[in-house]
């Protein structure tokens, strides 16, 4: 017998203290942080950042993100990714929208590698939320990687207009490499979605 | 084809919320208005983080003891125990889940909530555990209270418990809350009903005589269950 999905639910208003505890100053260890990469690990180390916008426009400061990613060589630690990763990178992180004085999230990881032949590199990027009741899927891609982007499976599967959604802008500058990807949830610039 | 390899059957709309779900009213700017676009899974989304018992510490799964001060917390106390399940039944084991509730009088520690009602010195409402070799997991807390929230004139949430879990992949990923049966709230909760009917039923836990311990906590049992994998695997 098929058993029912459980459905999905918000994380509600109330999120912080469970899921981000460090992050929000709560006396509780965090399972995962939004410094996803130390010094020891190998790759180009890199900055996300980013905000998250209601359909007003309004940027939204109790949202929650998080990433999924690739070693520097395109590896998942993970058990189903059979190349078994020999650097110590989880490779998930988690940031919640609520500390930052602008309602940034960010993240300090490594960019990753490309998973699989033909794909370009990209992060995974899962987004909660008050009045989400479902959390959304998204990726993120790297403006500087023009050509494997071209050639990318899931950004050709996406409306040729709607691509620049998921391509985060590279900025070098005196904070190192910065790439800036901003999530809108309605209206003009709709950040695609994926049904994962 | 190993397991691993297998991608996952979708996720079923017809167990999980819509985005736009008008009678919860922060879902209307929030809700994306254009439709998901179809992605067949690769090892990005066949993948997701792995998290071992080494993540948990010993009073992470006893909410009524991980932030003790100076004596016990207020409240009924409960057991909440089950099992994490796929589509199949089968057991998933070595799962993190994640939890956070309110205090039994309604009140989050959480700093926006402004609910009148009293923190409990003894009690933080947030603990996690891994799921064992069967997929069993074990929570102690206390029944969370009922609080109002602004959704709606005289708008109160039902008693819950949030959930977070992650599964094998990031496509079995799962944020939900658990309910408490036999609760008047649940018909008028607009979070509970945005899960469509003959589904939002399986987020209300059982009670159980046999998962109650004498003189000690009233037993709830509840099961989660994650998207399974796809009966035939992937061609390329």
């Amino acid at each position: 017998m098929r058993h029912g999905q459980t459905p999905s639910q918000t994380v509600g208003p109330y999120f912080a203290y469970g899921l981000t505890p460090e992050q929000y100053g709560y006396d509780m260890a965090s399972t995962a942080v939004p410094v996803m990469a130390d010094e020891d690990v190998p790759g180009e180390r890199i900055r996300v950042e980013g905000r998250v916008f209601d359909g007003n426009g309004d940027v939204i400061p109790d949202a929650m993100i998080e990433l999924w990613q690739a070693d520097s060589q395109g590896r998942y630690a993970s058990p189903a990714d059979p190349r078994a990763s020999n650097v110590a990178f989880r490779g998930f992180g988690r940031c919640g929208t609520g500390t930052d004085p602008k309602n940034r999230f960010w993240f300090d990881t490594v960019k990753p590698g490309a998973p699989a032949e033909g794909e370009a590199p990209h992060i995974n990027v899962i987004v909660f939320m008050r009045g989400l009741l479902t959390h959304a899927y998204t990726r993120l891609y790297f403006s500087d990687e023009a050509a494997a982007n071209a050639a990318d499976p899931v950004l050709s599967s996406v409306p040729a207009e709607r691509r620049d959604t998921l391509i985060a802008r590279r900025e070098d500058g005196p904070r190192g490499t910065i790439y800036h990807f901003d999530i809108r949830m309605q209206g003009d610039g709709e950040t695609v979605f994926f049904d994962v | 084809m190993t397991d691993a390899a297998q991608p996952f059957a979708p996720r079923d709309w017809g167990s999980h919320p819509p985005y736009l779900s008008p009678g919860y009213k922060s879902t209307v700017l929030r809700a994306p208005s254009k439709p998901l676009i179809p992605l067949r899974h690769t090892l990005s989304e066949m993948s997701g983080p792995v998290y071992g018992h080494d993540a948990i510490h010993p009073l992470d799964n006893d909410l009524t003891k991980n932030a003790v001060k100076n004596g016990e917390p207020q409240g009924e106390r409960i057991v909440v125990t089950g099992r994490v399940l796929d589509e199949d039944g089968r057991p998933q084991p070595n799962t993190l889940i994640e939890v956070w509730q309110a205090n039994a009088a309604g009140r989050y520690v959480h700093k926006v909530d402004q609910h009148d009602a009293p923190l409990d010195p003894n009690f933080f409402g947030g603990g996690r555990c891994v799921t064992d070799d069967e997929g069993r997991y074990r929570f102690y807390t206390v029944k969370p209270g009922a609080y109002p929230w602004g959704n709606h004139h005289n708008a109160w949430r039902p008693n819950h418990i949030h959930f977070s879990l992650f599964g094998p992949s990031i496509a079995t990923r799962l944020v939900t809350q658990m309910y408490f049966p036999g609760d008047p709230l649940l018909p008028l909760d607009p979070i509970y009903n945005g899960a469509p009917e003959g589904a939002r039923e399986r987020m209300v836990a059982d009670f159980s005589i046999e998962v109650t311990e004498p003189l000690f906590a009233l037993g709830y049992v509840f099961d989660f269950v994650l998207r399974g994998r796809n009966a035939t695997p992937m061609e390329n």
